[in-house]
């Protein structure tokens, strides 16, 4: 016993001294757990966050478009490959992962619980939905676990194209036919608000949050990041003319950042849950296609 | 074709010549050419490679980390290996 | 000649009319084939797959562009490629029915990319050393790819065929229910006659399909089936199985809807 409480305390002075830990070392089993908890469940949400945009590749309006979005997705699948890769290290095998995906055990990004009814969405996604991505998956390229991180550092890499795509599409619509530019907003409408709940939880409502912030696993708070990325994406949305669906956002110069309006964290969790409007059909899709 | 019965393979890719090949994550395949097709497909979709090895993981012996001395004993031990150990004047060059 | 169901499309062309013609034929065997593959992106039975299959997807939609680019060139008037794709009605499509048979299963598709990827396979080899400039390129970039396709669906049918008893029965069930697709890619056409100074004609290339076939499906241990069976027709002319309809309808409806926009 005092073995192992000696073993966890040179564990942690490891990891604080920004070691990484690589496969084979000992961990304590929580963290090993943690890890394949939240490795397996961003690779699920890459996977399951296929659909939502693979759903428009045979409807992408020029051959360019469609090119573009059939890379897109694909990467998406191979960020999933390399997460699940990265999992495996830990001793989980894939088959197992996707059998708790398919069961409801194992969660993913509750933001591809929404569908995508207007090609505008596949803007806003790239736009908003990657953009929240990046900013969570920028701070775990410097996670504790090793294969994770690096699985990250290539993900980073390959998923700057995304956003830009995404913006591009946004962009072209915003300029083009008023049609074109009403779709925009709709979809702009729409994809906010869950796109800020992407970050889950506010801090004193994250149970997790604090011992993967002790290990590194994690090294932002959520709220932290979301602020981060309310504070880059207004500006972004001013430049295409766009009006961001929040009565309350405003530049608040004493704090140096935009305050912002109350999510609605009933319908977050009422998501999470399983009662989102793709849940079902997100799930049963996976399932057919293995 | 189900995938259970499918082996874990590591990928290791030389990105160009002159380097070693690198590690650089697993998959999924039933033999050694679908490993090697697999491979380009997914781990050189931006030409980050020109040459593939595969691996079948459990081919792989891994040293394992010392039970008693887990991680963290810095094997320093033997620093004459280090060019620092040695004390040579800053007059003599280029050592 | 004896009358049937293709007894009123057009047979007689200019030769500025046959080389458009021509390249419609490679463009669409392209474009509809890339658009049928990419159906597969996030429905791959395994991830590999999936990722696999969206590559040869984007192969084909990349050469389609290369191709239409160039018939937008000859056609002029503000012709572009997109226009070629988007507002073209279902008489004008001119690929091979083959391509546009459905995906079904992972065998299905494998055997209707092998038969197209070997036919291909060969077709591009020839055009490397075609008399047209633009077309010559294209082939030199595009036989890279091909090679590579070729040899990936190959491997599968063998794979599939020498695999399970389910397999085997399988694929040998997709290639038969395929085969009378097949025979349409060799068929003479006006076109080729008026073209043979400049560009392969597409029966020239049977044998060499017939024994590349026969060679990789002995492999897998499966039966071809006779190249004397009655094969259907009609895509080069226009004349289209039900499955292009519901193709096209669903790759144009966004860009119709909104004729005036820029994407």
């Amino acid at each position: 016993m005092g073995t192992n409480v000696s073993l966890k305390d040179k564990f942690q002075a490891y990891v604080d001294a920004e070691n990484k830990v690589e496969p084979k070392d000992w961990m304590p089993e929580k963290y090993r757990r943690t890890l394949i908890r939240q490795i397996s469940q961003h690779a699920h949400s890459e996977i399951i966050g296929m659909q939502p945009e693979a759903n428009w590749i045979t409807r992408a309006p020029s051959l360019r478009a469609k090119l573009i979005l059939l890379a897109k997705v694909q990467d998406e699948a191979g960020h999933g490959l390399y997460l699940y890769s990265a999992a495996e290290t830990l001793g989980e095998p894939r088959e197992k992962m996707i059998a708790d995906l398919q069961s409801g055990k194992a969660k993913y990004s509750s933001i591809f619980n929404y569908p995508t009814p207007s090609w505008a969405d596949m803007g806003t996604i790239g736009w908003l939905v990657d953009g929240a991505a990046i900013q969570n998956q920028v701070m775990l390229t410097r996670t504790s676990y090793g294969p994770y991180a690096r699985a990250m550092v290539k993900i980073c890499k390959e998923e700057s194209f995304h956003q830009r795509q995404g913006y591009e599409i946004v962009m072209k619509l915003a300029q083009g036919t008023p049609e074109q530019r009403s779709m925009a907003q709709e979809s702009l409408n729409r994809w906010w608000w869950p796109s800020l709940m992407m970050f889950g939880p506010s801090d004193d409502n994250s149970p997790n949050s604090e011992q993967s912030m002790q290990w590194k696993i994690k090294r932002k708070s959520n709220d932290t990041l979301r602020q981060e990325f309310i504070d880059k994406t207004v500006p972004q949305a001013e430049y295409l003319g766009l009006t961001i669906p929040d009565d309350n956002l405003k530049w608040n110069s004493e704090r140096g950042h935009y305050d912002f309006g109350e999510i609605d964290w009933r319908e977050f969790y009422e998501v999470i849950k399983g009662n989102g409007p793709c849940n079902k059909e997100r799930i049963a899709h996976h399932k057919k296609s293995t | 074709m189900s995938e259970s019965n499918w082996k874990l393979w590591e990928v290791f890719l030389r990105s160009k010549n002159g380097l070693s090949h690198k590690h650089v994550g697993s998959l999924h395949a039933a033999d050694s050419e679908m490993a090697i097709k697999n491979a380009r497909d997914v781990y050189t979709r931006r030409s980050e490679g020109i040459s593939i090895w595969v691996v079948p993981s459990e081919e792989i012996t891994a040293s394992a980390p010392d039970e008693k001395d887990p991680l963290f004993t810095p094997s320093d031990d033997k620093v004459y290996r280090h060019p620092t150990f040695y004390d040579i004047p800053d007059d003599v060059e280029h050592m | 000649m004896a009358k049937g169901w293709l007894n009123s499309v057009k047979r007689g062309f200019t030769k500025e009319e046959a080389l458009k013609e021509y390249l419609y034929f490679l463009a669409d065997d392209s474009l509809i084939l890339g658009q049928q593959l990419s159906k597969w992106c996030s429905n791959g039975p395994v991830l590999e797959q999936d990722i696999a299959i969206i590559n040869t997807a984007l192969d084909h939609i990349g050469r389609a562009r290369l191709l239409f680019q160039e018939i937008a060139r000859l056609e002029g008037k503000g012709t572009t490629e997109d226009s070629l794709v988007y507002f073209r009605d279902h008489l004008h499509f001119k690929n091979a029915l083959l391509v546009e048979q459905p995906n079904g299963h992972w065998g299905d598709t494998i055997t209707r990319s092998f038969l197209m990827d070997t036919f291909n396979f060969y077709l591009y080899d020839s055009l490397r050393t075609c008399e047209v400039n633009s077309i010559r390129t294209i082939a030199e970039k595009a036989i890279k790819e091909i090679s590579y396709q070729a040899q990936w669906s190959a491997e599968w049918i063998v794979r599939l065929g020498d695999g399970t008893e389910e397999s085997h029965t399988k694929i040998q069930e997709s290639i038969d229910n395929l085969w009378m697709w097949s025979g349409e890619l060799f068929e003479n056409h006006p076109v080729f006659e008026i073209l043979n100074e400049e560009l392969p004609s597409f029966t020239s290339i049977k044998d060499l399909w017939l024994k590349k076939v026969g060679q990789v499906l002995k492999m897998g241990m499966l039966i071809m089936p006779s190249p004397e069976l009655w094969m259907q027709t009609g895509g080069r002319f226009g004349i289209h199985s039900s499955q292009l309809g519901f193709i096209l309808g669903e790759m144009q409806s966004l860009a119709r809807s909104y004729p005036n926009a820029t994407w």
